[in-house]
């Protein structure tokens, strides 16, 4: 981002919380919190915030900033649980979460992959990503989460492009019990009447389209 | 609420005047009961032949699925076919296509004439989608009639099967409560849907169907019946998780849902939605068409 980027998000901040001291999200973003121990996000997640995939640390940039306080706040509750982002979430301040969420919504990320809705599929990850498989009750997984699963709305966040790792976690958590955080229980069911086969077939189906797309 | 004593009036007194007063129903056939279990099974789509009609059938697959970016001319709102008939026209309580193929032709009160199929899905069209029915011998047509008879393959003609239509939810006893509606609205069917049943869309292309406003299914569709917009909801939504609802909030949903604003019947007569009523809602299940809502009348139809 170059200084004049900057200085609209700053100024777009100070708008926004003009009486609170004014948190600043990409000082937070790029050097941490005022508690040390809420942490830079830059170190996992990356300078441009697209995340690290061959460690697993997803992508935050362009994420909706409701759904990315929704986070904070749940790691901070425990209805999602994560080793390294609970007691981080709980070192931010309220205002530091807002102004973090809100800058990181803001950075560039690829565009999702324009995948149809309309031929029948052979493969069995695509199959379940795009129409799911309605005998288990378990919708296409771009019905929520919009075409080529870019995310739809603050509920419904991007799943093309995250890492496969992470996103086979966070079935895996829906699955176990350590996340809870779904509204209306949506994930909960959905994710336990996959096989592993499935969950793993589909994280790669995510984690790879973007580059699919490309070579297609 | 006192506007709607005449509706549950009418309901009372439907089974004394059935004999006289044919519903006008979307359809005139039955719909067997949700507790009669589906037996059918589809034909799986690894059978379909690799020739001239498999083409076909996947060509009426992809306008089922993508119907309003596919046929911008003849959808005139944010619907696809697949919004309202579940798992690509394959899902039992779903109105799957395996059901509803084998019953045609078949007479039908709303238009008072023997319907082939292709007439009727023209009516989803006009009705349902709002827009401009694609002629009955067009390329489109043949298409999404050729996807239906091969997913009711093996299916015997003529036979109700179990798991066609939307299985009817019986009306509560109590009737259905706006406000209930209202609040169960909010919390399990806005975060798809929208607070204001605008439902969300990725540029231009909904992915989550809107349930009133101009976008949406018109005052002449059949899911403007309570009854009917009850039995799609008990046995399909939440997404993912049918039956999950009771059928007082089916109802109570379905009501908060269906009193709003939506297209006008596009069989408006003489501009009146009185005439209208009286002629096309008034023994037409459960609807507020026509009627007065804390004094405001419903039906006045969106641009």
């Amino acid at each position: 981002m170059n200084l004049f980027g900057r200085f609209l998000i700053s100024s777009l901040l100070i708008g926004t919380w003009p009486t609170v001291y004014a948190a600043d999200g990409q000082k937070i973003f790029a050097q941490g919190g005022q508690d040390p121990a809420a942490m830079a996000c830059l170190g996992c997640h990356g300078a441009d915030g697209k995340g690290v995939a061959a460690a697993g640390f997803p992508r935050l940039a362009g994420l909706p900033a409701g759904y990315l306080s929704k986070q904070l706040a749940d790691f901070r509750s425990g209805s999602r649980q994560h080793a390294i982002m609970e007691p981080l979430a709980k070192a931010m301040s309220e205002e530091e979460i807002q102004a973090v969420s809100i800058l990181l919504a803001g950075m560039p990320a690829d565009p999702a992959p324009s995948v149809r809705r309309q031929q029948m599929s052979s493969d069995p990850a695509e199959k379940m990503a795009l129409y799911g498989d309605w005998d288990r009750q378990i919708p296409g997984c771009v019905q929520c989460h919009g075409p080529g699963g870019g995310g739809v709305g603050e509920h419904f966040p991007p799943l093309a492009g995250q890492p496969a790792s992470y996103l086979m976690a966070q079935l895996n958590a829906w699955r176990d019990g350590s996340r809870s955080n779904d509204p209306n229980q949506l994930m909960i069911g959905v994710a336990k009447s996959m096989t592993d086969a499935e969950v793993k077939a589909l994280a790669d189906y995510f984690a790879n389209l973007v580059s699919q797309e490309v070579t297609r | 609420m006192k506007r709607l004593i005449p509706v549950l009036m009418v309901l009372g007194l439907g089974n004394a005047y059935a004999a006289k007063i044919a519903m006008q129903d979307q359809s005139q056939l039955k719909v067997p009961g949700s507790q009669a279990a589906p037996v059918f099974v589809a034909p799986a789509e690894s059978e379909l032949p690799d020739n001239a009609f498999g083409q076909m059938v996947r060509d009426g697959y992809a306008l089922f699925v993508d119907t309003r970016r596919l046929m911008p001319e003849a959808v005139g709102n944010g619907m696809n076919c697949s919004n309202c008939h579940l798992d690509q026209g394959r899902m039992a309580h779903s109105a799957p296509l395996w059901g509803a193929y084998p019953m045609y032709p078949a007479y039908r009160k709303k238009n008072d004439k023997v319907n082939t199929f292709a007439e009727r899905i023209q009516g989803c069209f006009q009705f349902s989608m709002n827009g401009k029915p694609p002629a009955a011998d067009s390329a489109q047509m043949t298409a999404l009639s050729v996807y239906s008879y091969w997913l009711a393959n093996k299916a015997p003609i003529g036979v109700e099967a179990p798991g066609r239509g939307y299985p009817e939810v019986p009306q509560p006893a109590g009737g259905y409560d706006f406000k209930r509606g209202h609040q169960l609205y909010r919390t399990q069917c806005a975060i798809c849907h929208g607070e204001q049943g605008e439902g969300q869309k990725i540029a231009d292309d909904y992915v989550m169907p809107p349930l009133w406003g101009k976008d949406s299914y018109n005052w002449g569709a059949g899911m403007h019946r309570i009854n009917t917009a009850a039995s799609f909801i008990k046995h399909n939504m939440p997404l993912g998780k049918p039956g999950s609802l009771t059928d007082q909030q089916a109802w109570d949903v379905a009501a908060w849902i269906n009193r709003h604003e939506r297209p006008q019947d596009p069989r408006l007569v003489d501009g009146s939605i009185e005439r209208t009523r009286l002629k096309f809602h008034a023994n037409d299940g459960v609807n507020l068409y026509g009627h007065e809502i804390n004094g405001v009348l419903i039906g006045k139809g969106v641009d």
